[in-house]
């Protein structure tokens, strides 16, 4: 079969009429580049951001969440009694909870002793929080009140904490005008509502906001004996407790904050207006060289159809010049967009990453792109008629 | 007999335009071609050799008369016919409509390319061997830019012959070249054409090529007048 295709083969037109034209070729592989990394960028920072949003939630040691039916999203947490957090330790299947207060305090940068909002997470240091294995030991050091874990993911606005710690320095600033030292670093991550993070214990915490009602909290996590069921434990949590509270599954719950920014803001909008910009960038780009190129070929066309070439052997010449436009401006496109992820995963330490099903999703826009522009472009060679060249 | 003959037409007429702009071209043309025979058609501009020559390669459609082609009637033929019939009809413009983008060899190739059941590799061989004949061995790779006049009009015919036609039709073959070369080509298309037995009808202004033809037909306001 292989042997018969090679022998079959005919001269390669299309591939000749793309490249003895370096000039046009290069101008529409830019154009199709330029498309490719602008849906690249757009898709990217759209799924990053989202990603980003739940960076904490995805490092939960928990099987089950309890929030508040009011909470909206990490920016809007409400509280809800602890004790339905303790209620929910009547539920056979229940291994273990950890009780979490969430909320944003002031940070002082302090070099620059500015403020800055930062998310502040209290929990008992006996309680397992993050997945993290080291993270258990950390936690012992949270037992002495003023206290806290920083991030050290965070924005460098918060100042050089990671740096004066490793030197060995003591870090001392004030959160929310009390004064705290840093114990450890942790490594979580920025997210949208939060530039940073920082752990600490729940008293601790309630000493930094005095106003926090003692019995409540922002999370319940849940965690599970091992081989149960975590959906069907839900809907009877669901069902067992008042409906002050909200049991949603670790999964859930980082949808649930997913959709808060999808949905609830422009940015998913936004981001995807601008790779749908980039996609119809590209589309007139690829047709305006497509039909050029057919327009400028239309007596060589015509002469081909003179010859006894069918039609369709030149609507396919087209056609695979189009899929050789596709293939040959996405492979720079790609690379070029891995090369922008990392300048923006170092620049803004949003998880901003090519997975495959972005690179993939691109790759078919893209093809898509040229080969409606080809289509398009076919349409003149209708006018290709072998009568007229005599 | 229609399966001797290369070409057989039967009171053909042909009009362009519409309505009261309508004008007849062709008068109700009849005339024959043998196999192997080289005919030259001469002609004042505008009296529609092109028309004819457009009419045979299958070019257009027949709106009257029969005009039957290497044994196909072309009246209400289907486009699959006309396409079929062109593969064996060798066709040569009066600009030699080369395809700018492939070699001297590429070029003569997509005539080969026509013929079915030969690998590309001896579909290549035969290209090269075309333009040994018409003297080209040593320009194989050159874009048809980078040739004289002279030389695209070879590959021209190179081409039309790869696809190893039985009628070659040629409008004003030598038009854009100089008298010498011009005597050259149309000798040569003539002792290729013969060696292949193939049927030649070349339309010619140039006075100075009409001893090639083995038969000489002349054309005034659409019809065939007796040659002087």
């Amino acid at each position: 079969m292989r042997i018969r295709f090679i022998e079959s083969r005919r001269i390669p037109l299309s591939w000749l009429l793309l490249t003895r034209q370096p000039l046009r070729l290069f101008v529409a592989l830019a154009g199709i580049c330029f498309a490719g990394i602008l849906m690249f960028m757009q898709l990217g920072f759209r799924d990053g951001l989202f990603d980003a949003s739940v960076t904490v939630h995805k490092s939960f040691d928990a099987d089950l969440v309890l929030v508040s039916p009011r909470s909206m999203s990490s920016i809007a947490m409400s509280g809800f009694p602890r004790r339905r957090l303790i209620q929910s330790m009547a539920h056979d299947q229940v291994d273990g909870i950890t009780p979490v207060n969430w909320n944003f305090l002031l940070w002082r940068n302090p070099k620059t002793l500015v403020t800055r909002s930062i998310l502040a997470l209290g929990f008992e240091p006996n309680d397992p929080l993050l997945i993290n294995k080291d993270f258990n030991k950390k936690s012992q050091l949270l037992k002495i009140q003023g206290r806290v874990l920083f991030d050290t993911l965070s924005r460098k606005e918060f100042g050089p904490i990671e740096d004066w710690f490793l030197k060995g320095r003591s870090v001392e600033t004030e959160v929310a005008g009390k004064r705290i030292r840093v114990a450890e670093l942790v490594s979580l991550g920025p997210s949208f509502g939060a530039d940073g993070n920082i752990i600490t214990s729940r008293e601790t915490f309630l000493k930094l906001l005095p106003s926090n009602p003692k019995g409540s909290i922002e999370i319940g996590l849940i965690r599970l004996k091992d081989n149960s069921d975590v959906n069907k434990v839900a809907l009877s949590l669901t069902k067992s407790l008042p409906n002050d509270v909200t049991v949603l599954t670790l999964n859930d719950f980082i949808e649930f904050e997913k959709n808060y920014w999808k949905n609830s803001t422009s940015i998913g909008f936004i981001f995807t207006l601008g790779a749908a910009m980039g996609f119809v960038v590209g589309c007139v780009i690829v047709y305006q060289i497509l039909y050029s190129d057919v327009s400028d070929h239309l007596p060589e066309y015509a002469t081909l159809l003179a010859m006894g070439y069918k039609l369709k052997d030149l609507l396919a010449v087209v056609a695979r010049e189009g899929l050789f436009l596709s293939i040959l401006g996405y492979l720079p496109a790609y690379l070029t967009g891995q090369c922008l992820y990392a300048l923006v995963r170092t620049s803004t330490k949003l998880p901003v990453a090519m997975n495959s099903e972005r690179a993939l999703l691109v790759f078919s826009l893209i093809l898509f792109m040229c080969m409606a522009s080809a289509s398009l472009a076919m349409k003149r060679l209708v006018d290709a008629d072998p009568a007229e060249i005599f | 007999m229609t399966e001797d003959s290369a070409v057989e037409i039967n009171g053909l007429s042909h009009w362009f335009g519409i309505g009261h702009m309508r004008r007849k071209v062709l008068h109700s043309i009849s005339m024959n071609i043998q196999p192997g025979e080289v005919v030259l058609l001469t002609g004042p501009s505008g009296c529609g050799k092109t028309t004819l020559l457009t009419l045979i390669g299958a070019l257009r459609h027949i709106q009257e008369g029969d005009l039957v082609v290497l044994g196909n009637q072309l009246r209400n033929s289907s486009r699959k016919t006309r396409q079929r019939l062109r593969k064996q009809i060798g066709m040569i413009f009066q600009g030699h409509n080369l395809l700018r983008c492939l070699t001297a060899e590429q070029n003569v190739q997509m005539g080969a390319d026509l013929l079915n059941g030969y690998s590309y590799r001896s579909r290549r061989d035969q290209a090269r061997e075309w333009l040994r004949e018409v003297g080209l061995s040593d320009q194989l790779h050159k874009l048809p830019n980078d040739l004289s006049g002279g030389q695209k009009q070879r590959v021209a015919i190179a081409r039309a012959l790869a696809a190893r036609p039985k009628l070659l039709l040629a409008d004003e073959p030598t038009a854009a070249l100089d008298s010498v070369t011009g005597r050259e080509i149309v000798s040569l298309l003539k002792r290729l054409a013969l060696e292949q037995s193939c049927a030649v009808l070349m339309v010619t202004h140039d006075q100075r090529i009409l001893d090639v033809a083995d038969r000489l037909l002349k054309m005034e306001d659409g019809s065939i007048v007796p040659h002087d």
